[in-house]
């Protein structure tokens, strides 16, 4: 009987680990539903798909039309990623759709969309909701005559090769891609009210969107580096998604192709995509760039609970531990740029915060000579990082009335003039009325 | 009536005629406490003992937090639900006689073993202060007339609508203690006047100081009583008493008023309290002249001293006056004030002000209905105290006239005047009622001192009067008397009526007429709080107009952004603005004030005129007063205020109608109308197709009384 309890318990505690679900604690994706127009591209795609399954993820191969597609069952979702790698699908099968692919992005999961030249409206839905507008012409690649990638046939230079980067190695990683990564697609641009879009590699200013294979007729509508090849967002829920405009940036032929910039000497043996599509989807798929803050706690200066309220021009100390993900464990972050807030309306109190290397991050300070009820605000903002907006409601109040000072040395002129007024007015009265 | 009953019962009993008339009276006053305080009892039998209209659920909130929590934390209280993120000092802004009495006859009830809740005691604190009344306005009477006019005045005054209209049961607001507290201490002062006694001043000292505590209307006392010793002075009626009686209650009165935290050093510091201080200073001059004279024997010497000294006292009180005022140590006058004098200066200036009704100048016709036969009687009243000048009848007529003027300028001002209505008009009756017994009963040689209107109508004989020589005086004063009884009672029946119809709604719970005569119940404000305290996170913030605030925090105890204490105006502009703007230009000015969830209060469904849309002007008003780029016209289509079809654009699209008319447009309000019809305001609406796109509808009662939406966090992928 102890021994059937105590199994039980285990079994409940571990529950939560045993369905595997995106969790907080481990925030990095691990089932992925992969959607494709045929299963060909399983193979052609082979080296991006093994990278994946290499590093854990659990890939579910569907066919995008395939009739018992469904990202959710009985209220929970049964993917914490998705990769639409069928740019030509005009609907969804099952219950998939336009709603349900937003849906499970604003409820926190990451998803992959790339496209190619074949784009269905419904493909390019998802990406104008994400703040992506492709271009309007159907037939339109990008073509760029200056920069494209030396290849055996004079093509119609739409193999381009972009070198134009994000300077960030949190979504690229540490190394730097040397070789430039070759793009054959379709050109985007970001929404420019959409301020958590990024542009992670952009095309060279020569670089234009148009119909190959006609006469241009009018000045192209995207053109230089206003084009973006992969752009992507991330989400104020944290949700992280990539939109790219090639396919083929992820495919085997592209991926182990040698590659020769036009108009530059370097001829490298392998082009970037490698290194650019794995490091960008370990990002996208919160191995990297994840942080976390916890154990916001405040007190006042030489006690250890945390008051219900505060007294104007208290000392108190704030401190918060921050982690980051490194795709296995939480590791400890230290940067000596993150700041706290004590704000009501506007801050009244700006402070950088100390570590101590280990996670911890904490700072000593006055409440303002103001009452109202304040927050504790930290707004971590680093590009390619996860955003953290904590904060922590504490009302501030005035002096009760026996705090106040009392017996104030600059006061007592007063209050020797009131004692002297009672007593002379005592010794009056006894002379008035006694000495007759 | 009750008198008659008790002379008849009284017939067998042989007493004296002293005691006879001493039981008459005390019974007489006995009936009249109870008749003060079951006739308040209308709200209570009709709905159920709770709490009324607005501000009085603050002064429930913070009795209830005063009866929990003990003095000193209610003192101190420091709230954080109201004015979000401001804050309120409860303990220090607001006049806390009010919930310390009622905390003290809730412990004497518990003391004595009554477990009642904290809730009836404040639903009844109202009325046991009527009745309180009752007996004070009694000896009032008896000192400026006769025990007479003390009877008549206290009936008068139990009944009145002006007074029922702010004591009712329920009705747990600072007038409901502060009428009593006022007339106690005109009382008591007017008896240090008479008696000239220490101990009558201090008495009076006292009832200020509880005045003072209960309710911000005390400046009526400080203004009125030295504006009274003024005119003595004038009027050569100065004398020792009176030196005795203000010096006492102004400088002991004036201490205790400062232990009020609300008032604290405005007492001595600002423009309103100059007057008393003023003719405090006036008297020493006084005084200092008459010991002057007394020790001079020469007049001609002491006319010239006179003259210097009061040029000189005069020009120091001026130069004192101008350099507070230059120093900004004396505050001036505040808005209110003002508007008390110049009754258009709050609607040019301080629309906070004008654009609550009760602010608004007065119409007749509500003096006739709070008044009715008092407003005549109130001349004749005055009549008969200029007959009898006395410092006494001196002080109600200063008393009546000028509060009567104030009544003018504000409808919630009648309050202060129906007391010195009630004793004027007692003075009338009972003066009448007295000759005319006299006349008729000339012949007997009981003296009538019992004055009700019919005790000797009865009696009287049609005998020829001794002394007089017209021949019908008898029937004539016999006629009078039935006149005047007729009147009498007509007030009483008025009274009641006025009392049950008008005064006793409790303005939380709506009632109505139903198709079939039936009463139909809206009861969709408690089911609105009731729903917020039960659906939404605790540290959830409310916006909504200022005018539910407290209602909010004290029934839904939640957060709210302004409330009913309107003490910040910048951020009632803020609401109104976000009121009056765009969804999108709303929705950054919510974010920025955190809040979760909006209510608005909507009567197109019920018919419920008093909504937000009808007091939406006000809130562009107020929001254009602080932010310009909010403007009048821009809602308005030639000057007219519409909500149909010709509605001006910035109407249409407003936050507050799409929030009051959102889903409106489905909906059949009346058979035979087009969907959509408001029937509070008898009109189609003129968007019918409202789109929200930051807020989202969290819960409408089931007459749509309430909306409450709720506020969306900004876009996930935007």
């Amino acid at each position: 009987m102890k021994n059937l309890s105590f199994l039980f318990i285990f079994g409940i505690s571990f529950f939560p680990l045993l369905c595997f679900s995106f969790d907080p604690e481990t925030p990095t994706d691990r089932r992925v539903l992969v959607l494709l127009d045929d299963f060909s591209l399983k193979s052609s795609h082979s080296i991006f798909f093994n990278s994946l399954k290499s590093r854990g993820f659990d890939l579910d191969f569907k066919l995008a039309d395939d009739p018992t597609l469904s990202l959710r069952r009985y209220g929970q979702y049964l993917y914490d990623a998705l990769i639409l790698f069928s740019p030509s699908t005009e609907r969804f099968g099952g219950s998939l759709d336009l709603a349900a692919v937003l849906d499970f992005v604003d409820s926190g999961h990451d998803l992959i969309v790339a496209v190619d030249a074949s784009a269905s409206d419904l493909i390019k839905n998802i990406a104008t909701e994400c703040g992506v507008d492709f271009d309007e012409d159907s037939s339109a690649m990008v073509i760029d005559h200056k920069s494209y990638a030396i290849s055996g046939t004079e093509g119609d230079h739409t193999l381009i090769a972009s070198d134009d980067f994000i300077q960030s190695d949190v979504i690229l990683g540490k190394t730097k891609i040397k070789a430039p990564v070759i793009f054959k697609g379709i050109a985007h641009s970001v929404n420019a009210a959409n301020n958590l879009v990024l542009k992670v590699l952009s095309a060279s200013p020569s670089a234009y969107s148009a119909n190959p294979k006609s006469e241009l007729s009018s000045p192209p509508l995207l053109t230089g580096s206003a084009i973006s090849l992969v752009s992507v967002v991330q989400a104020r829920n944290n949700a992280r998604i990539m939109i790219a405009g090639s396919l083929d940036l992820f495919s085997n032929r592209l991926l182990r192709t040698a590659v020769q910039k036009a108009g530059s000497p370097d001829k490298y043996e392998k082009s970037g995509n490698e290194q650019f599509v794995t490091e960008i989807s370990k990002w996208v798929f919160h191995e990297r760039g994840h942080l976390k803050a916890v154990n916001l706690k405040h007190n006042k200066v030489g006690e250890t609970d945390e008051p219900a309220i505060y007294r104007i021009k208290d000392d108190l100390k704030f401190s918060v531990k921050i982690y980051e993900w490194s795709g296995k464990s939480w590791e400890t972050y230290v940067a000596d740029d993150v700041q706290v807030q004590f704000y009501m309306m506007s801050p009244y109190v700006l402070k950088t915060l100390s570590t101590d290397g280990k996670g911890l991050y904490h700072a000593s300070f006055k409440v303002p000579d103001v009452y109202g009820v304040f927050q504790f605000k930290v707004d971590y903002l680093r590009l390619g990082y996860t955003s953290l907006s904590l904060s922590k409601q504490i009302p501030v109040r005035p002096f009760r009335h026996n705090e106040y000072e009392r017996f104030i040395t600059t006061a007592f002129p007063y209050y020797g003039a009131s004692f002297t007024t009672m007593a002379g007015f005592f010794i009056f009265s006894i002379l008035y009325l006694y000495n007759k | 009536m009750s008198s008659i009953i008790a002379s008849d019962l009284l017939k067998p009993f042989k007493l004296k005629t002293k005691q006879q008339e001493l039981l008459i009276r005390v019974s007489i006053l006995c009936l009249v406490y109870i008749l003060a305080f079951i006739t308040r009892l209308f709200s209570v039998l009709r709905y159920e003992s709770m709490i009324h209209e607005f501000d009085p659920y603050f002064n429930y909130r913070t009795t209830l937090y005063l009866t929990q929590n003990g003095f000193y934390d209610f003192w101190n209280w420091f709230d954080s639900e109201s004015w979000y993120p401001l804050g309120r000092i409860i303990g220090g802004t607001l006049y806390p006689g009010l919930m310390v009495t009622a905390a003290l006859i809730y412990r004497l009830l518990h003391f004595l073993r009554f477990a009642v809740h904290i809730r009836e005691v404040c639903v009844l604190t109202a009325p046991f202060f009527a009745s309180n009344t009752t007996i004070v306005a009694y000896f009032f009477g008896k000192e400026i007339w006769d025990s007479g006019a003390g009877l008549v005045a206290a009936i008068l005054i139990a009944v009145c609508p002006g007074y029922i209209s702010r004591s009712v049961a329920g009705s747990y607001d600072n007038e409901g203690v502060a009428i009593f507290a006022l007339l106690f201490t005109f009382y008591l002062f007017v008896k240090a006047v008479n008696t000239g006694s220490l101990a009558w001043g201090l008495a009076s000292a006292f009832g200020y100081f509880y005045m003072v505590s209960a309710w911000g209307g005390y400046v009526f006392i400080i203004n009125l009583i030295p504006l009274y010793v003024l005119v003595l002075l004038i009027t050569g009626r100065y004398s020792m008493r009176l030196y005795v009686a203000y010096n006492c209650m102004y400088i002991l009165g004036m201490l205790l008023a400062m232990q009020i935290r609300f008032v604290g050093f405005q007492h001595v510091q600002s423009g309103e309290h100059m007057a008393a201080m003023g003719v405090f200073f006036l008297m020493q001059v006084f005084y200092f002249l008459d010991w002057v004279k007394h020790m001079l024997s020469d007049t001609k010497l002491f006319q010239a001293f006179l003259k210097i000294t009061v040029t000189f006292a005069v020009a120091v009180g001026a130069v004192a006056l101008g350099v507070g005022m230059v120093s900004g140590y004396i505050s001036p006058w505040t808005g209110r004030f003002y508007s008390l004098l110049d009754p258009t200066y709050a609607k040019d200036h301080i629309p906070i002000i004008a654009s609550v009704s009760e602010h608004q100048p007065t119409a007749w016709s509500s003096f006739m209905f709070d008044f009715h036969i008092l407003l005549f009687l109130f001349p004749a009243g005055l009549y008969f105290c200029f007959k009898r000048l006395s410092d006494a009848t001196i002080f109600i007529v200063m008393y009546g006239l000028t509060s009567m003027y104030f009544a003018g300028v504000m409808v919630r001002l009648i309050l202060v005047a129906t007391p010195a209505v009630c004793l004027i008009s007692a003075i009338a009756v009972s003066a009448t009622v007295k000759n005319l017994a006299v006349l008729l009963r000339s012949k007997n040689k009981v003296v009538q001192t019992g004055s009700t209107k019919g005790t000797s109508s009865g009696k009287a004989s049609s005998k020829a009067s001794l002394d007089q020589s017209q021949p019908f005086q008898k029937n004539g004063a016999m006629a009078l008397l039935f006149g005047a009884f007729f009147l009498l009672s007509k007030y009483a029946t008025h009274c009641t009526w006025v009392t049950s119809e008008a005064y006793s709604s409790p303005s939380i719970v709506l009632a109505a007429r139903g198709a079939h005569g039936n009463r139909v119940i809206f009861d969709d404000y408690r089911e609105a709080y009731f729903w917020l305290r039960q659906n939404t996170p605790p540290d959830a913030k409310v916006m909504s107009w200022w005018d539910y605030g407290y209602q909010i925090t004290a029934m839904g105890n939640r957060t709210v952004i302004v409330d009913n204490n309107t003490w910040n105006n910048t951020h009632i502009a803020t609401v109104g603005r976000a009121m009056s703007s765009y969804e999108d230009e709303a929705y950054e000015i919510m974010r920025s004030l955190d809040v979760d969830y909006v209510l608005v209060v909507f009567g197109g469904v019920t018919g419920y005129s008093s909504d937000d849309i009808n007091k939406f002007l006000w809130m562009v008003r107020i929001g254009g007063g602080v932010f310009p780029v909010i403007k009048e016209p821009d809602y308005l289509v030639n000057g007219e205020y519409r909500v149909d079809k010709g509605a001006a654009p910035k109407m249409l699209n407003c936050l507050m109608y799409k929030l009051s008319y959102y889903r409106f447009g489905e909906l059949l309000t009346e058979y035979g109308k087009p969907p959509g019809y408001d029937r509070a305001r008898g009109v189609e609406i003129g968007n019918k197709d409202i789109k929200l796109e930051h807020l989202e509808e969290a819960f409408t009662t089931s007459n749509w009384i309430v909306r409450i939406y709720k506020v969306k966090p900004p876009n996930n992928r935007w």
